[in-house]
This record gives C-alpha cells, structure tokens and sequence, in this order.
C-alpha cells in the first residue's frame, strides 16, 4: 500500500537534533485516527520511509504530530523541512498503551529522552478525562537541559495541581543554569512514592535506561504485569511480513511496539535477540 | 495419508505427458519446472518434456551439489536443486508503485496494473507443496495480504511429482512432509521405469486437474501400476540421508538460547546467506526506495532480503544481532521454534537444501542434535504470551 | 511529632538494625536546617557528619576554574547523604549545596565511628548499608556516563 501525502503544516524545533512535524493531509482528507503508541511510516520522496510514533493529541486526528530526532539520512531531512513541503504518511501501526486498563489506578510515566514523545499521546488522553485516573506522575530524564522536549507542554504540566512531575538530566553545565535535579531518571523513582499496588507504569527511552529502570521498579515491589514498556527495531514494510522487525517470536511492527513486561521478561534478557 | 488406489488414479504414457504440457500452454499457462543449467537443476521454462532433466540425477551433502548421469531416461530422477518455487510466487525483486512530483512539491502514486503471469509449475516435489502452504499463511493468512503473492499463488497450476529416490540432505520423512503428496496439487505424477515401460501413474488433486486430464490421452491404472507408484515412494522413504527429532523443538530451542553449541556454529558459518536464498521457506524482505536522475520519478522494490546481512537488523548507531552467532541462532530459531508461535506449523519442510548450498556444510540437523544431547539448564526464553492478541 | 527513633526505624535504610543501636544512632543526630543555596559541605573537609535528608534537594558539585560548577547528582527527600565519614580518609570528596531550603538529620559521624571501633558488629552492619547505598551512586553514576540519550555515529 502506497503512502498518503501529507503538508508540513508547521515544524517546531525542539532541540537542536530534534523538531515535531505537524501534519495535514493534502486534498483535506480525514486525518490519522490513532490510538496512543502507535507509529507511521514517513516517507520522503525518493528517499525512504523511517518509522515514527505519533506524538500528537488522539482526541485531534487532523493534528497530526510527529517528533523526529536526526540520527540517520532520512530523519536528518525531515528535520530539515519546511512548512508546504510533503511527506507520505502509512500507517497507523502497531500496539498501543493499554489506556482502558488504566482507568481506576494510578500511572506513572518514565520516560527518556525521545521516549517522551509516544508517550504524550497518553498524557494528552489522561488528562483530558482526568478524573477516571488516580495519581498521575511523569518521570522524564533527558541529556542535558538543551536536549528537554515539550518545553510549553512540561511548563503547562507543571501548572497543574493534579499531576506530579520530576524532570532529571544526566549533566548540566554551569551555564545551563539548570536549577532542576541532577541525575539519572531512575533516582526520580523513589520520589514519585507510588502505590504498587494501584500503580501501572508505562515508559519508553533507551533499551538501557528502560531496563535500569524495569530494575528498579521491581526493586520497589511493581508487578512485572503492570509495567509497559515500547521497543524499537529495524522496521521496513511495518505490516509484518518482511522480518525485520522481529524479536522472538514477535514482531515489533505488529505485537508491539508497546509490550507488556511480563510477556517478554526473558528475552529480553538474552544479548542480541 | 490416501493410498494410490483411489479411483482418480489413471496412467499417462510420455505421449499422454507430452500432451499434458500442450494443455497447459493451450490454456495460456507459462509451464516452469526442473531443467539443467549450469551444472545444477534448477527451475526454468519449459517447452516439452524434453527440457526436462532427462536421464539426469543429483548426488547431494553438506556442502556438496554434483549432477551425475543415470543408466536410465528417467525426467524426475533427482532430488531439489538451488531453487524453490518461492522464486516465481515471492520474485526477488517486485516494484511495489511507482510515483511522479507533482506541483506544489507534492506526488502521486500509481499502483502496479500489470497481469500477473498465470505459471503452471511442473514437478513440485511433496516438500515443497508444504513450503508453499507454510508460505501461504505468511502472505495470506495475516492482517495483511500480500498482493503480489496472492495474484501469482492463486492462478498457478500445480501438476506435483512423487519422490522415487531421496536426495542426499533430504529428511521429509522427520518433518512429515513428504515423500508422497497429499495435498495442495492439481494433478500429482508417480514415474515408474520399470521392464521396459516408461510412463506415470496420475493422481487427481482438484476439479481443474479433472478437466486438464480429460483433454488429454490417458487410461486407467492398472494395480501392478499402484504397486509400483507406492514402492516409488517406500523406496524414497527409506533413503532419507538425515533426520531431525522434533520432539518439543518449540521449548528445547526456546530453552537454549545461551547454549554453548552457537558459538561453535558460529565459528564456521561465514553468513553468506545462502541458506536464506535456497530456503523455500524464507520469506524476508528488503524495501528499496529510488529516484531517478532528474528527481521527477520514484519507485519503490521489495527485495529478497536475509536476516544474515550486518545491517539486517540495524537500529540507528549499531545492529541489534552483530555477531555471526546471534545471526545463525536468529536463523535457525525462526525456522524451526518462533516460526510455529508465528505462524502456527514448523518453517523447516525437511528439503535440505540448507545443507547442501551451505559452503561450509552446516548441517541444521546435527546442529539441532549436538543442542539437544547437551542441554545446559536455564530459564525457558517463552514469549508465548506475547503472541496474545490483548493489551 | 514523631522521635527521631521511630523516624529511623520506619526508614528503609535503617531497618533491621536492634532497638539498641538505632537509640545511640540518634542520640548522635539533631535537627540542622540548610538555607537555599547554603553549602553544607566542600570537598576536602574533613567527614564527621552524615545527613538523612528529611526534606529539600541537595546539589552535589564538583567545582573546576574552566567550567565552575558542575552538579553530579541531586540528592532529596529520603536520601542519605555522606558515606565518607565511615572509611579513610575521612575527607569530603565534594561540595553539597542546598538548593531549596532543607531541612536534614545531622549525624555525629565521628562519635558512631568510635562505637564501631568498639563494637564491629555495629561497624559491620553499617558498612553494609553504606555500601550499598555506594554501589547505587556508583551504577547510576556510570548510567550518567554511558550517555544512553546520545546518539552514536
């Protein structure tokens, strides 16, 4: 199936490696509906399709949003586009954050770095219907202040009374004036002092801080099957039919992204499956 | 499994055979089968049964692929070569769509309007009547359907051959699928070449295969006939040159994925991909997207594509699986393990292929032997339950 | 208001150790309150104090000429803070400044040594915690290290 062609509508820079596209599908066509921790394919003419999750509000299908970091060709151009230009969209893909299970219980999110950005989505829907949820707290952990997403968001979020939310970076130079915590996200677990028993965790970031971080909240007393997490592979049809995405037994186009731990504890133990 | 002694069985002669390749084409099928080509048998067009590898036989082991003339005329008298019908049903190479700029920066797509080629496949071996079905539930029994494969796999005719000697790396006897075809064809052949006569008894697979038959010469079998067909096949039954004990493979595999025997296997395998290549089973693939010089016109390919590449499974700074090692488990894990959670039968049909274009002469068997006689103790690596559809 | 006792027994730090030597462990703390951006300590001091954080946020730093400040880690509510004091050489291998006004447990570190001097199942129990308390720094410091938000070329 062919891509559909999309305007950039606007492009925001968020870091300096990293911009949010927002999306509008050419020839006013109905947006993307999609559900929180799904992805699209982005296609850029002549170039090649990366996959990308959704980091826009589910409640606005036509406000499409994607955030790209620039860490290979493709992902550098989209980086570097400009309001008008096009760019093919397929999808949705993938699984999503069991949202319905929430309702009820507590949430904390744990995210680093670009991890954040499959997770608003989720924000965006918890807080909309605030009142089916118990405590909500985000955790996010960055490099450096410079590398910190979302700053409008995380400022309004702040705001709030009914949301908890600690942010950390690994290092902060002087001139960063960085008057928030130091360190990495896992020591901001302790501070959310959660129920374990009323509480389920979803976090996205890097393989290694997502493990630190399983680690850590096992330690504290967390069911392994209240713990969700999103994984990322090598992807090119996103239909599950080429086989690159596989890890195990499952696809990660199609029985993920997101998992939950418990289904996949073990492999993901083993190096290099 | 069904005896030859059902009432559809009848008896062509090699007139009767002539002049089923004359139905075929008259029906506008483009017939493919075994041929010899460059001191191997592999799949190509074929105008009569003469393009057949007549009077030709192979002799098969790991790492080792000879063709050798027979004392007889026999067209069949061979086991699988380098290639599987997954080249004519997956090509290695299918343009997805092709799209042009248009104004303002935008483009448009064109969907691919060619007619599929309608193939009629001659001799399709028991195994690989299997490997077709494993990868019909790949390509058409997911979410998603793969259109090249469906268009292709639909129209094809299949006139299917039963083994009457075994190739050297053959073991469909261990993974049940074969030497005689039970399913899946539309005429199936037994050659017998005995005192004398040369001819084929002809099993019915499916109405199409009636009316095929019905438009050309042939007679009923007689039981000496039958006999004959089914000692064919006994024969081949008993030369299997390897086994595999599929008992529990699924967890014996899931259980062992630190095993020491993947770093000896590693030692040898050079992730050439051939196995993946000959592999009718294999089904991975790549996505080209390409532009032409002037930028006005793009296309994108989808390319056979094997998990043994470096970059198979990159992920932006590095590759997840680096090492040949983890390569070969990924490989062989798939094929005989994950595949039956994927896809719901095993992927291995027991063709040996894999063994015989291995240039090092892996052999999957004896690799799964030497992991099964030594099991070392440790935590089942079972992501069953991420195969449930919920949350 | 709760003792400073029961406050030790209920923390997770502290648990585990005799009625008998959480009481001398407290009658060798009292109340220190730190202003914001207050130092509480620089590197090189001489370590006879540790510190339960009861509320606030510590910044640990380490000062150069060419960059100044540098915050290696921030410590909060709950945390312990000081382990130097237990082993040689003694000497703080860093500054802690308070960041918002903190209200911690002080620790007469220099008179628990002692006691453990004369009784090592004391010292050893200690030293456990500490060290583990240790091990924790050290892995979340290697975390900071490995860069795992960077992106590899």
């Amino acid at each position: 199936m062919a891509p559909r062609p999309f305007h950039v509508r606007r492009i925001g820079r968020e870091t300096h490696d990293t911009a949010t596209l927002e999306l509008e599908p050419v020839d006013g066509a109905e947006g993307v509906v999609f559900a929180p921790g799904q992805f699209n394919m982005l296609y850029l003419f002549g170039l090649g399709e990366v996959p990308i999750s959704i980091s826009s509000d589910p409640a606005a299908p036509r406000g499409l949003a994607h955030t790209v970091r620039a860490v290979g060709a493709i992902t550098t151009a989209l980086c570097r586009l400009r309001r008008g230009a096009v760019v093919g969209v397929r999808g949705p893909f993938g699984s999503a954050w069991p949202l319905d299970g929430l309702a009820g219980g507590d949430v904390v999110i744990v995210a680093g770095g670009i991890g954040l950005a499959p997770l608003r989505p989720v924000l965006c829907r918890l807080l909309a219907e605030r009142d089916r949820y118990g405590r909500i707290a985000l955790l996010y952990g960055a490099r450096t202040p410079a590398d910190l997403l979302y700053a409008r968001d995380l400022a309004r979020w702040r705001g709030r009374f009914d949301m908890q939310i600690e942010v950390a970076v690994d290092a902060a130079a002087p001139e960063a004036a960085w008057r928030g915590d130091v360190g990495v996200v896992t020591t901001l677990i302790p501070r959310a002092g959660f129920d374990v028993a009323e509480t389920t965790v979803l976090t996205c970031g890097p393989g290694v801080m997502m493990r630190f971080t399983i680690d850590a909240l096992l330690r504290r007393g967390l069911a392994p099957d209240r713990i969700y997490l999103s994984m990322e592979r090598n992807m090119k049809c996103a239909i599950g039919l080429c086989g690159h995405c596989q890890f195990g037994p499952t696809f990660v186009c199609k029985d993920g992204p997101v998992y939950r731990y418990d289904r996949i504890a073990t492999l993901l133990k083993v190096r290099e499956v | 499994m069904a005896g030859l002694e059902s009432p559809m069985a009848t008896r062509l002669t090699m007139d009767g055979l002539r002049a089923l390749f004359e139905a075929l084409r008259r029906r506008g099928f483009r017939l493919v089968g075994p041929t010899v080509q460059d001191g191997a048998i592999v799949y190509g067009e074929l105008q009569s049964p003469a393009d057949l590898p007549v009077g030709w036989t192979d002799e098969q082991d790991g790492g080792t692929y000879r063709l050798k003339r027979r004392d007889d005329q026999a067209l069949f008298g061979y086991a699988v070569g380098p290639h599987s019908w997954k080249k004519f049903l997956f090509p290695p190479a299918t343009r997805l769509w092709q799209a042009r700029r248009t104004e303002n920066g935008g483009f448009a797509f064109q969907e691919e309007t060619e007619a599929p080629p309608r193939f009629a496949f001659i001799g399709v071996r028991s195994c690989e009547l299997h490997a077709i079905a494993v990868q019909d539930r790949v390509f058409l029994q997911g979410k998603h359907v793969d259109p090249t494969y469906q268009a292709r796999r639909e129209q094809a005719f299949i006139v299917a051959v039963n083994c009457g000697q075994a190739g050297g790396t053959c073991f469909c006897v261990s993974m049940k699928t074969g030497p005689k075809a039970v399913f899946g064809f539309d005429l199936a052949l037994t050659e017998i070449l005995e005192g004398g006569r040369h001819q084929f008894v002809v099993e019915v697979g499916s109405a199409r295969g009636a009316e095929v038959l019905r438009e050309i010469p042939h007679e009923a079998a007689a039981a000496e006939d039958l006999a004959a067909a089914q000692r064919a096949v006994d024969r081949a039954a008993g030369q299997m040159g390897r086994t595999m004990d599929t008992t529990d493979i699924k967890e014996l595999l899931y259980r062992n994925y630190e095993h020491p025997r993947w770093d000896q296997v590693a030692a040898r395998c050079l992730t050439c991909a051939n196995c993946t290549m000959v592999c009718p089973t294999c089904f991975c693939s790549t996505v080209e997207d390409t532009a032409d010089l002037t930028g006005e016109h793009a296309e994108r390919w989808r390319r056979w594509d094997s998990c043994f590449t470096m970059d198979f499974s990159y992920l932006h700074g590095g590759n997840v699986r680096s090492s040949a090692k983890s390569r070969y488990r990924q490989w062989m894990t798939h094929k005989l393990a994950t595949w039956i959670d994927q896809f719901g039968t095993s992927g291995c049909v027991g063709c040996g292929r894999c063994i015989t274009w291995c240039p090092v002469g892996i052999d999957i068997t004896e690799e799964l032997r030497a992991i099964r006689a030594s099991e070392s103790p440790a935590p089942s690596a079972h992501a069953q339950e991420a195969k449930d559809a919920d949350t | 208001m709760q003792t400073l006792e029961a406050v030790l027994a209920d923390h997770p730090f502290f648990r585990g150790l005799p009625p008998e030597d959480l009481r001398l462990i407290a009658g060798c703390g009292s109340n220190v309150p730190f202003q914001a951006g207050e130092y509480m300590f620089r590197e090189g001091d001489p370590s006879d104090r540790f510190y339960l954080i009861r509320h606030g946020r510590v910044a640990l730093e380490v000062a150069s000429p060419e960059r100044g400040r540098m915050t290696i880690a921030t410590l909060g509510a709950g945390d312990l803070l000081g382990w130097s004091w237990l082993v040689p050489p003694y000497t703080k291998r860093s500054d802690a400044r308070a960041i918002d006004l903190t209200r911690t447990t002080a620790f007469d570190g220099a008179c628990i040594r002692r006691k453990c001097e004369t009784d090592p199942r004391l010292g050893y129990e200690l030293l456990k915690r500490f060290a583990q308390i240790i091990g924790e720094r050290l892995h979340a410091t290697r975390l900071q290290l490995l860069d795992v938000y960077g992106t590899r070329e």
